[in-house]
């Protein structure tokens, strides 16, 4: 196994010797993010080869440390055991961590629910099971059916420290392949609850979420999730060897932090940096 | 005879020549081929099998630990420890250890003390936040937690505290192959009793291919059929309140199953020697007499082989209950939710941190499923010999 990674290593080592070739791997939000990236980056720039491929963010950290992969994206900070394979292996340096996007996390419910609100806390209640009818949260009189991600999901892993504040998904919370999946499952469910990318929610009604019981409740817009006044969101990330940050990985490194890589973010279903986050 | 025995052998000696036969090279090349490919069929299902063994022994061996909470030592105490103690600490290996540079340890310290002082104050004084999870008692008794009224059944292996019990994944796995079964031997077994014995030769030749053309679609394809549409019909009929559970996801397998059984069985039935339904017929027998009472005993052992084979494919099958249903539910009614093995193995091993317990445990699933199938062929196996002997009135 170890020879095995060597050779792959090695291997990789040698591809990248030819001028501006990268390799991408990672998170399956990113995927689709990066791809259009490296599409359009490859466009400006012809002796440049980008490579992108998903997996998640763990299959992306793993090629990161076995060094077969230049970038890592990641859905998720990166995991202690995961950071220290990393130094080992890096000769004693941490990855570098870029933020390149943000990503607002909705609550959907049917379109035919009258409710139109709830508090992080209540949301929270919801998905451990604490509250399980809707008339608990001034809705109808309904059992309630809870439709979570499946675990390796980075959208479930926020979702559960900051919404859930580290406590379980109650049991019976249906596990769906990904978010478009969830928004079927609510669109015919009439007494559904589900998460996910505000961008997905097409035929459900999403809710406006209040931070505390007092405070206003947020709608989940693009102008609300960058100003930070909407409570549910989340920094998407790309990790990188910072010995190899320089040259064309580097520079693809800044591009996609700039403006000009920024603005195709929204047409993937996410929101851009904020200025003070970008390259430029 | 005294040479039955040499010609029964099926290798002719050196390059095929034997009893004045000419050379034949090119056989016995052809011949020497054909055994390495089977051989290295045997060879690669071996390696499969010791390479999961060898990633999931850790869990076997209790050598994985999950507790939340561990002692930190300051990056400056490093001097203050023997190596033994911070290989164990650091969770490397002693080679690792012994490349590694004053500094390359030192920033693995400081991640760790980092780590440490990031773990939220609540979950700071949470009994559970000391225990090793990955205790043979935890993955299979159920126990208290945190935040919990009675001792239950958990697998939700990501976040502050890691829950592994496997039994709902065991409970889910039956629950569903259990269901998918009881639905498709009977349809199955039916069909090809129907089409070898009594259908008319036009009927048959459109029924059989249908059927085995259903083997063709692909699992997503029955997946997102069962999510979309099957879901909804079932639910409007029986009432129940999860719309997705282990219902659904039977039958849905079901459907993915039916092929297989069908084939077996309908070539067992097909060759049951003519002579058995023409002697019942003459002897005054009806057609369904026939296919009931004669062909149906004789050929059995054929069909109790489709339905292991069937059983087979169900339990491994991965995409169907990983669209339909995947909560891991601790229940046998077959209205809840149901999480498989397989389709936990596919959800997470992706975003599990290699090496780390989640991955070592999705690892001994993998083992464990492959020495359930294992089994299950074995006696599948002993099974249709004793019914062939029996048949053939060996005992």
């Amino acid at each position: 196994m170890k020879t095995l990674t060597t050779i792959l290593a090695a291997a990789t080592l040698a591809a990248n010797a030819f001028a501006g070739n990268i390799t991408v791997k990672g998170s399956d939000t990113l995927v689709i993010l990066a791809q259009k990236w490296a599409e359009v980056y490859m466009g400006q720039h012809a002796d440049t080869k980008i490579q992108v491929s998903g997996g998640g963010s763990g299959i992306g950290f793993a090629a990161l440390q076995n060094q077969t992969t230049d970038l890592c994206d990641a859905s998720r900070k990166i995991k202690s055991a995961e950071l220290q394979k990393c130094i080992t292996v890096f000769g004693g340096a941490r990855p570098t961590e870029y933020k390149v996007a943000l990503d607002g996390l909705s609550v959907y419910v049917n379109p035919e629910n009258t409710l139109k609100e709830l508090t992080v806390d209540q949301v929270g209640d919801i998905f451990t099971g604490k509250i399980k009818n809707w008339k608990e949260v001034g809705g109808p009189d309904a059992p309630i059916t809870v439709y979570s991600r499946e675990n390796s999901s980075g959208t479930y892993e926020f979702f559960k420290e900051h919404v859930l504040k580290g406590k379980d998904f109650a049991a019976s919370a249906q596990t769906m392949p990904g978010t478009a999946a969830i928004v079927q499952a609510v669109v015919k469910d009439k007494s559904a609850i589900g998460y996910g990318g505000a961008a997905y929610g097409g035929g459900s009604k999403l809710l406006a979420i209040k931070k505390t019981e007092n405070s206003p409740a947020i709608e989940p817009t693009e102008e609300n999730v960058i100003n930070g006044t909407y409570p549910i969101w989340r920094y998407l990330y790309v990790y990188v060897n910072p010995a190899q940050d320089k040259g064309e990985i580097g520079a693809y490194l800044t591009w996609i932090r700039s403006d000009d890589a920024q603005k195709y973010v929204k047409d993937i279903g996410y929101y851009p940096l904020p200025k003070n986050l970008r390259s430029n | 005879m005294p040479n039955q025995n040499h010609n029964s052998r099926r290798s002719h000696g050196w390059m095929g020549i034997h009893r004045g036969h000419k050379a034949r090279p090119v056989e016995w090349l052809a011949e020497k081929f054909i055994f390495l490919v089977s051989l290295s069929a045997i060879l690669m299902v071996l390696l499969i099998f010791l390479f999961v063994a060898r990633e999931a022994l850790p869990v076997f061996f209790g050598q994985t630990n999950t507790a939340l909470v561990q002692k930190p030592i300051p990056a400056d105490e490093v001097d203050k420890h023997s190596p033994a103690e911070l290989q164990v600490y650091l969770e490397i290996t002693p080679d690792e250890f012994g490349k590694m540079s004053k500094t390359t340890l030192r920033t693995l310290m400081e991640v760790k003390v980092e780590a440490q002082d990031e773990i939220p104050e609540n979950f700071r004084n949470d009994p559970d936040a000391h225990i090793n999870t990955t205790e043979w008692k935890y993955l299979v008794k159920p126990h208290q937690w945190d935040n919990y009224t009675k001792p239950e059944y958990i697998w939700q292996p990501v976040g502050q505290i890691k829950k592994f019990n496997i039994i709902p994944l065991f409970v889910g796995t039956l629950k569903v192959t259990l269901i998918g079964l009881l639905f498709a031997v009977p349809l199955a077994v039916g069909a090809a009793i129907y089409v070898s014995q009594m259908a008319r030769p036009r009927v048959r030749e459109v029924v059989k291919p249908a059927i085995e053309l259903l083997s063709g679609v692909p699992s997503v394809v029955v997946g997102v059929f069962a999510l979309l549409v099957m879901a909804t019909v079932l639910q409007t009929i029986f009432h129940y309140q999860t719309r997705l559970n282990a219902f659904v996801a039977g039958l849905a397998l079901g459907f993915a199953v039916i092929p297989v059984i069908f084939s077996i069985a309908e070539d067992a039935l097909t060759s049951v020697p003519r002579a058995y339904t023409q002697a019942a017929l003459a002897l005054g027998a009806s057609r369904w007499q026939t296919a009931w009472q004669i062909v149906l005993p004789a050929a059995l052992p054929g069909v109790f082989a489709a339905a292991v084979l069937g059983f087979g494919r169900a339990i491994g099958e991965t995409m169907i209950v990983l669209m339909v249903c995947s909560a891991s539910v601790m229940s046998w009614s077959v209205f809840d939710s149901a999480r498989s093995i397989t389709t936990t193995i596919a959800a997470e091993m992706a975003e599990a941190v290699n090496g780390g317990p989640h991955y070592r445990i999705l690892f001994m699933l993998g083992a464990l499923l492959f020495v359930a199938t294992f089994v299950s062929n074995m006696v599948g196996d002993f099974v249709i010999h004793r019914f062939k002997n029996k048949l053939e009135g060996k005992r």
